[in-house]
């Protein structure tokens, strides 16, 4: 019964394989000289050592900003087919994208008053 | 056995009403508002609220009278008036209605009527408690009972109204919560009455098993097609007689009665004497429809109500407290009803006599707490005497009241007394030889014991306790007393012009008809007047040429000695109610505590044990939390698989 | 290449008090963005009451159109949706009411301004004491209870999930918003997100299943995919069991309670009152939905497996409430066994077992929502005073508020003439038939209930107050407005429900 999903057990088997081949080679067959830069973070992010007690805090802007992102990201995907398809949807896709845009905008709007944009 | 015919009776039909005749509901919601507006608002309501309470049942008196005048211009002098239909799922439904004829309307008017005028009596007599408010809440919601009581069309709304008014009663009975005898007597009352309201409420359980209904249209439609057995007819009657018997005070139940004189004496007046114990005669005179099924069940109420006047007479010539006195002379007077109403097509004489008692005992009750407000609330009429003088006007109302009782000729009493023994005599064979003479003799001994509270209170020596100063009371309380004296003066007078009252039943109630008289009706007067004589002229010879002791005889005969111990009635009850009963009752508290309890205790332990265990599944970790999800989820998938493989 | 998206109509008419509830949330929004703070508050209330108020008229106009599927048969506009979206507006404005309570708390409100501040810092102590209000939480009310009004009208899954979302996760941030014990609401909150997103993975994963199943999440897709009667179901059952966790989460069944106690203690009363009420009702909406419209076909497939959830979750209701000793905790517990009497009406899937649970829904909702009014009103100096010790006494200090209490509490036990009594006949009686073990359990468990109901109030009146007990505080006219909507409809529906469950009856059927 479940056969058609044996194609997507075997996909998840050959995933986790090469994941753990990859690593597994890499780490075998690899030179291991360690340095102080290749222990740090690579280009961005929360450096790995010495972690603080309790994980540390970490300023609650970055999180806000990538929400924020995110919001503006999903308003591009849902843009996109509508400008794909914006003949045939025609006046209602508009009004539809219209009101989707003003409502997104609402939120924007309140960050914006409320002090979101600013970082300090 | 042959079915009993009554004259004049009609189907019991009443048809919707519409106009002023749909506005009975005001009756109720008038006094029901006060009572509630007082009790909520507490002591705000202290200064006014007396007077609120007041104001609202007088307008119930008013609207009464509204709704009296309407109903006379009804051709259909029977409405039903729809209120509420509680109607939950399926087939259990429970409607509440009130009716509206010529029955309830006397009710109606007499309680409206004399409650407004104890309300305003009230305002003197309890001027100076500081828990009048209460007092005038608890009265309000006993109109309100009281009115629902003769207002629902149906026995179940009947049975609200009567529970409403026992509590009410046992509210008041106990105002004086602090003393110990209050106390008793109420819980002496509400006994009483609970054993009668098994009565009355098996009674409704009866008709629902039979007949799948408690409304009055439904079971007196079912009696009147023939839809009900004699057999059935007769249970109900006598269970009804049985919580009639708790209500009014009738033999073997009457004992909680005089007790419950250590209630306000306007209580004594409105509840004790005028309304409330007269609804045992209500129940009856409404169930007339079953009792012409039930002709066992109907000599039975007649033979309570001629044994329970031959006590109530009896002990009310034993006692000096003047309250307990008024108070066996109601019990007394009660009979006669009783006897009148379980005889067939009397059923109207009986309520024309609970209406003249109605006057001149409240009359004579208020004229007794006059008599104690002036006093310092004594009761004792050895330490009365030669009041007559002190208090004209108390004397005066006193004495209306007093002839209207022993049935002077041409006052109310006179009547409507009359008419209960002529009925008595016109019963034939020996029924009618032995009610008869009962009835008139016990008028004989009704006239003595009321002359000799007469002699006792307002004539002969001063026995004043030292430092009692006797007063006549406020306008407040005189000013409903005279207009009770004029009631019970003319009252019975009224009425029975032309016959008015008992016409005016009759669709109800219906009359027996012509009938050859057994004695004529004058003969019964004259020798009623006798009687009269007779009485009141032993009295005087004993009460009166002779001087009062200030305390009572030692050396008495065994049946003075008897009727001082209530006929030892009480022991009586204590013997063959309440010693059993205590035995049961310990008997049961053993199986309770051993069985039951144990069971009980047992399942509650188990409860709570299961509880205290199950609690501790809360840890308050929420990996404990999202684990019970998870396993939950388990179970859901397992269950509908299982569920799914087809076991 | 071009790609074919076919245009939706959108009836707006028809998901009008949705579009006016979600709209009065946006201008709430901008509300705060636009509106100097001092004048937020009446703005707020004004906007979100409009919202409601206005919501309820566009119910009350839509009652009398036929039934039909609307937006691509996404949203279903039937009997059930609009008197459950009805008695949701009503609740709304209730549990609105409630959060617009301003002189009870010292403070001005029981919603704390910054909710984020750690507990017991000294930013945290400046906050209790200070005037501040977040305002935020009425637009958070009101998308949640926009998401609400969609949730029982929801005719496809993933619209469904959407509206679960979009009533969860206000609700969410509400649970934190509580001025006293800090704490605890944090706590409460954090537990309520968790435990929730668990249980909406359950639901997603639920939704995929069926999709899988029928290939489409259409309700009435599904259903038409089990009258074929397909050999290879399995999916069928996984899928609707995942689904079935997901929204008896949402409805606090065991045993999937495990949050509501600590959430419901935790929460702003206000906030608690908005979720034990609103949210039992848009849960249940959807669950009824899911059933009646989705699976009703195979019904005897999972019947067993609700009743065993049912029967469970009267007994562990019943039972647990009977140790708890603070207020809150024990209507949270009472509302557990309440979802189990409810879920006796939903199995028994016939038209009067249906009426008989949104008569349920509807008085239940009314009376929880003026009990937890009335916890709100008995503080002392540390905020409300939720132990019950403290209650003892409290029918001599202040009759009126402990009179009504009781009569909720009454009503909650199911003593004849109130609503709590006509709504479990109205559940017990159509399952009479085919289900008398669990009106027998539920009869029991009632019966359980009635217990620690009765003891508090034996408590309030038959014990003497506590000499340092709480003050009963003067509510404004919101909290009092409040208990006198949420007792009248108790004592109403109580003394002449009969309208009410013509209404119900009426409401009865769901369009396909």
């Amino acid at each position: 019964m479940l056969d058609m999903y044996l194609p997507i057990v075997v996909l998840f088997v050959l995933a986790a394989g090469f994941a753990a081949f990859s690593v597994g080679a890499a780490t075998i067959t690899g030179p291991k000289r360690f340095n102080r830069a290749k222990a740090d973070a690579y280009e961005c992010g929360i450096s790995p050592t010495p972690q603080p007690m309790g994980g540390g805090r970490f300023p609650v802007k970055f999180y806000l900003t990538a929400m924020l992102f995110i919001v503006f990201d999903i308003e591009i995907i849902f843009l996109y087919p509508w400008a794909v398809s914006f003949d045939q949807l025609g006046l209602f896709g508009l009004v539809e994208m219209t009101l989707f845009i003003g409502t997104v905008f609402i939120a924007y709007a309140y960050v914006w008053r409320r002090g979101g944009l600013e970082w300090d | 056995m042959t079915p009993i015919a009554l004259e004049g009776i009609e189907p019991f039909a009443p048809v919707a009403a519409d106009g002023v005749l749909a506005t009975p509901w005001l009756l109720l919601l008038l006094p029901a508002a006060g009572a509630l507006l007082l009790l909520l608002t507490g002591r705000r309501s202290d200064g006014w609220g007396p007077y609120l309470a007041t104001g609202l049942c007088g307008g119930a008196f008013v609207w009464a009278l509204v709704l009296f005048a309407a109903l006379r211009g009804e051709a259909d002098r029977s409405v039903d008036v729809a209120l509420w239909s509680w109607v939950p799922v399926g087939g259990f439904q429970v409607d509440l209605g009130l009716l509206l004829d010529p029955l309830s309307m006397v009710f109606v008017l007499l309680i409206t009527g004399v409650g407004t005028l104890i309300h305003v009596y009230s305002l003197g007599y309890m001027a100076h408690d500081p828990r009048k408010r209460q007092f005038f809440a608890y009265l309000n919601l006993f109109v309100a009972a009281m009115l629902l009581l003769v207002l629902g069309d149906s026995y179940l709304a009947l049975y609200v109204g009567w529970e409403g008014v026992g509590l009410a009663s046992y509210l008041l009975i106990s105002f004086y919560y602090d003393r110990h005898s209050a106390a008793t007597a109420a819980k002496k009352a509400f006994i009483a009455n609970r054993v009668g309201d098994v009565g009355l409420s098996l009674a409704i359980m009866v008709m629902f098993a039979t007949l799948g209904a408690t409304t009055f249209t439904e079971v007196f439609g079912a009696a009147e097609e023939g839809g009900l057995s004699t057999g059935a007819a007769t249970a109900i009657g006598l269970l009804l007689l049985l919580g009639a018997c708790g209500k009014s005070g009738q033999f073997p139940l009457h004992t909680w009665l005089p007790d419950a004189m250590e209630g306000p004496t306007p209580v004594s007046a409105l509840i004790h004497a005028a309304t409330m114990v007269t609804a045992g005669v209500y129940l009856i005179a409404r169930s007339t429809p079953l009792y012409e099924l039930a002709e066992t069940a109907a000599l039975v109420v007649s033979i309570i109500g001629v044994i329970t006047l031959v006590i109530g007479c009896v002990i009310g010539c034993a006692y000096d407290d003047i309250k307990k006195v008024l108070a066996y002379s109601t019990v007394s007077q009660i009979g006669y009803m009783f006897l009148a109403v379980g005889i067939p097509g009397a059923a109207a004489v009986a309520i024309l006599h609970l209406v003249t008692h109605g006057f001149f005992k409240a009359c004579m009750f208020l004229s007794a707490g006059s008599v104690m407000h002036g006093m310092d609330d004594q009761v004792d009429m050895r330490r009365f005497g030669a009041l007559r003088k002190e208090m004209p006007v108390t004397f005066a109302c006193m004495t209306a009241g007093y002839l209207a009782i022993v049935g002077f000729p041409f006052l109310s009493g006179f009547y409507s007394k009359d008419l209960i023994i002529e009925v008595a005599f016109d019963q034939r064979g020996a029924r009618g030889w032995i009610m008869g003479t009962t009835a008139l003799v016990a008028a004989g001994v009704t006239a003595f014991y009321m002359t000799r509270l007469m002699l006792m209170t307002f004539f002969g020596r001063r026995r004043w306790t030292a430092g009692v100063h006797p007063h006549e009371s406020p306008a407040s309380m005189t000013g409903p007393m005279v207009l009770l004296a004029v009631g019970a003066v003319a009252g019975g007078f009224l009425l029975t012009r032309g016959d008015a009252f008992l016409e005016w039943l009759t669709p109800v109630l219906g009359t027996e008809g012509e009938v050859d008289h057994l004695i004529e009706p004058v003969v019964v007067s004259l020798l009623t007047v006798v009687m009269l004589v007779l009485g009141a002229g032993t009295a005087y010879l004993l009460y009166g040429r002779r001087a009062v002791p200030m305390s009572p005889p030692v050396a008495v005969s065994p049946f003075t000695t008897a009727a001082r111990n209530n006929l030892y009635l009480d022991a009586l009850n204590e013997a063959v109610l309440m010693r059993p009963g205590q035995y049961l009752t310990r008997a049961l508290v053993f199986f309770d505590r051993r069985g039951i309890d144990g069971a009980v205790s047992g399942l509650a332990a188990g409860v709570g044990g299961g509880s205290s265990r199950l609690r501790r599944v809360q840890t308050g970790f929420v990996r404990s939390y999202a684990l019970s999800v998870f396993g939950g989820a388990t179970l859901v998938l397992a269950a509908l698989v299982v569920a799914r493989a087809g076991v | 290449m071009p790609v074919d998206i076919e245009s939706v109509p959108v009836a707006y008419s028809a998901i009008l008090p949705m579009l006016l509830v979600l709209g009065a949330a946006a201008v709430g929004v901008l509300v705060e963005a636009f509106v100097p703070a001092a004048r937020r508050r009446v703005a707020q209330v004004v906007v979100a009451l409009a919202g409601l108020v206005g919501g309820l008229v566009a119910v009350v106009a839509l009652a009398g159109e036929p039934d039909r599927l609307v937006v691509g048969d996404a949203i279903a506009i039937d009997g059930p949706t609009l008197f459950l979206q009805g008695t949701l507006c009503l609740l709304g404005i209730g549990a609105v009411l409630l959060l617009s309570e301003s002189s009870l708390d010292s403070s001005g409100g029981d919603i704390v301004s910054s909710a984020a501040a750690l507990p017991g810092t000294r930013e945290d102590l400046r906050l209790a004491e200070s005037q501040g209000v977040q305002t935020e939480v009425y637009p958070l009310a009101m998308f949640a209870l926009g998401g609400m009004l969609l949730f029982p009208a929801s005719n496809n899954l993933i619209l469904m999930f959407i509206a679960l979302e979009v009533l969860s996760l206000p609700l969410y941030l509400m649970a934190g918003l509580a001025r006293r014990r800090r704490l605890l609401s944090q706590e409460a909150a954090v537990k309520y997100f968790l435990l929730g997103a668990f249980s909406s993975a359950f639901f997603l994963y639920g939704v995929a299943l069926l999709y899988g199943y029928a290939g489409t999440v259409d309700l009435g897709g599904v259903r038409e995919a089990t009258l074929l009667a397909q050999d290879d179901d399995l999916l069928l059952y996984l899928g609707l069991a995942m689904l079935a966790v997901g929204l008896l989460f949402k409805v606090g069944a065991v045993p999937f309670q495990a949050w509501t106690p600590d959430v419901y203690q935790g929460s702003p009363t206000a906030v608690t009152a908005l979720m034990a009420s609103a949210t039992k009702v848009a849960g249940f909406g959807a669950l009824l939905r899911v059933l009646y419209v989705g699976v009703a076909e195979v019904r005897w497939d999972w019947r067993p497996a609700l009743w065993a959830v049912a029967i469970l979750t009267m007994v562990a209701g019943a039972l647990l409430a009977v140790t708890q000793t603070d207020v809150k905790r024990m209507l949270a517990y009472s509302s557990v066994a309440h979802t189990g009497f409810l879920l006796v009406g939903v199995v028994t899937l016939d038209t009067d077992g249906l009426a008989g649970t949104l008569f349920y829904l509807l008085t239940y909702g009314f009376t929880t929502i003026a009990a937890f009014a009335v916890v709100t009103m008995v503080r002392d100096s540390a905020g409300e005073a939720t132990h019950l010790s403290s209650w003892a006494g409290l029918g001599r200090r202040s009759p009126l508020l402990a009179g009504t209490f009781a009569l909720l509490l009454f009503a909650l036990a199911g003593i004849p003439l109130t609503s709590g009594f006509t709504a479990k006949f109205a559940v017990f009686q159509p399952a009479l038939d085919d289900a008398l073990p669990l009106v027998v359990v539920g009869v029991v468990a009632s019966a359980v209930t009635a217990f620690f109901y009765a003891r508090v109030v034996v408590l309030m009146f038959f014990t003497d107050p506590a000499p340092d007990g709480p003050s009963v505080a003067v509510p404004s006219g919101f909290t009092t407005a409040a208990i006198a909507l949420g007792a009248a409809v108790t004592v109403v529906a109580g003394v002449v429900p009969q309208p009410l469950l013509d209404l119900a009856q009426s409401a009865a059927l769901f369009t396909r």
